[in-house]
């Protein structure tokens, strides 16, 4: 499964939004009105399936799924 | 003050899912309590409980994404407050947000999750503790849940005084009602809390009941082989209303509430003061604020856990409040058909004690075989009793020598 794929799964996991309806750009308050606390839930899932830590002032920045996939791309060993 | 309505009842336990599941099966004299499935019996020496079965919240009330995030007694609490809203009719009117309220009372809180959670704690570190662990576990969040779910902007908070729980939120419930604060009210409890560690620490202070092997005849107050009390989960919810009020919107009163006491034993951490020194006063307060005489009492659904100790102290105290009049009353334990739910007991059988004043039925005691000598009152053995009643009363004590007493009236209009 690509990376941008698996993302996807563990928003639509935690969210309950087919995944069929995220897309890279789907923005994680706009479209799919997370709140802060979904917020760390979804980088909690994110850190653990990718073994990756993101920090806390990075995840702010994470607005999107291009964002998060980009962003673990870039971080993963 | 104000007169206080019932408009509205709902209850949940191993009995039954809802209203009239868990009324029909207490009046057959059917024990709700059954063996627990799939427990390793290392960890868990007691195996029987009144659990609820089969049950699954509705997206109306607790959308498929929040479900895992709460913990069960704020779904059990969630789902009766719905069924008991829907009867009293409140929710097709238009209200003022701001004099609708919540007070529930919960004795433990989200166990089930604080249990688990401590185990990622220690197990996989701090960094995983889920960020909804706090609002999933703390004791106010069914009645936090309730206020988002129907707007209702009063009053809102929970009670935690053990098993006396419940019944305490329903007088401050009242309360809020008969000064005038508030026009309607949702009060009672609800806990879930059927996970290793409670039943360790229960049966660690022998309070629990040891019969493994024979799940529904476990539980059995005043009887002279009970052991100790079952645990129970559920939740009974009453939704109170000004009467004046009801009656103008045309709300159908199932019953009034019309007094309540609340007193400590101030004596012992677990054990019931031996002479009903807390417990006597506790009846009286109620019957006095009600004005009513002890002779009109009809019905006690007593707060009878199976215990040893407690069913007999309860026994005396009932004959000291009432004296030669103690004869006359009908005294059951539906306990010994659900389970103690601690925290939610007050509230189940505030529902009961509704119920019985509507149907005129009383619900029995059941496993009542050998009666003890101590306990010499009349306890509706085995099989429910036809009997037209004015008032009931209701009787919750809790550790930390806590009592509560609510009384009920029958509705005449």
């Amino acid at each position: 499964m690509e990376m941008q794929e698996k993302v996807i799964k563990i928003v639509s996991d935690a969210t309950k939004v087919e995944a069929g309806n995220i897309k890279g750009e789907t923005n994680f308050v706009d479209d799919l009105n997370l709140d802060s606390l979904d917020m760390v839930e979804m980088m909690m899932k994110m850190e653990e399936e990718f073994g990756v830590e993101i920090p806390e002032d990075k995840t702010e920045e994470l607005k999107t799924i291009n964002d998060v996939t980009n962003f673990l791309k870039s971080n993963a060993n | 003050m104000n007169r206080v309505a019932v408009t509205g009842i709902s209850a949940m336990c191993g009995a039954g899912n809802n209203l009239e599941e868990v009324w029909s099966n207490l009046i057959a004299g059917k024990s709700g309590i059954s063996t627990l499935e799939n427990v390793d019996e290392n960890m868990w020496p007691i195996r029987i409980a009144g659990q609820v079965k089969n049950f699954e919240i509705s997206e109306d009330l607790l959308e498929a994404k929040e479900q895992s995030r709460y913990d069960r007694f704020i779904h059990f609490g969630l789902h009766c407050t719905d069924e008991a809203l829907k009867q009293s009719g409140l929710l097709e009117e238009k209200f003022d947000p701001l004099r609708i309220g919540a007070i529930l009372g919960t004795g433990l809180g989200g166990f089930p999750f604080m249990e688990s959670t401590t185990q990622t704690y220690w197990n996989r570190g701090p960094r995983r503790v889920s960020p909804f662990f706090i609002p999933s576990f703390i004791p106010n969040m069914a009645t936090g849940k309730i206020s988002m779910k129907y707007n209702f902007k009063g009053v809102n908070y929970t009670v935690s005084s053990a098993c006396a729980s419940a019944a305490h939120a329903l007088g401050a419930g009242a309360t809020e009602i008969m000064l005038g604060r508030h026009d309607a009210m949702v009060v009672g409890g609800s806990e879930a809390v059927l996970t290793g560690l409670p039943f360790a620490g229960f049966n660690n202070m022998k309070a629990l009941s040891k019969r493994n092997d024979d799940p529904t005849k476990a539980s059995r107050p005043f009887d002279k082989d009970r052991d100790g009390f079952v645990m129970g989960e559920g939740a009974g919810i009453l939704i109170l209303e000004n009467l004046e009020k009801a009656k103008a919107r045309g709300a159908k009163i199932l019953a009034e509430v019309v007094g309540f006491g609340a007193t400590a034993d101030a004596y012992h951490i677990t054990a019931p003061h031996p002479e009903g020194e807390g417990t006597i006063p506790c009846m009286q307060q109620a019957l006095d604020m009600a004005g009513v005489k002890k002779e009109e009492i009809d019905y006690i659904n007593a707060h009878g856990t199976s215990t040893p100790v407690g069913d007999v102290a309860e026994t005396k105290a009932i004959k000291s409040v009432f004296g030669d009049h103690a004869k006359n009353i009908d005294v059951s334990s539906t306990k010994s058909m659900t389970g103690h739910l601690l925290g939610a007991a007050g509230g189940l059988e505030s529902v009961v004690c509704v119920k019985s004043l509507v149907d005129g039925v009383l619900a029995p005691t059941i496993n009542l075989e050998n009666q003890d000598e101590n306990c010499d009152l009349n306890y509706v053995p085995n099989e429910a009793k036809k009997r037209d009643i004015q008032f009931a009363l209701n009787n919750s004590f809790g550790f930390g020598g806590t009592n509560s007493t609510t009384l009920f009236k029958k509705y005449e209009a």
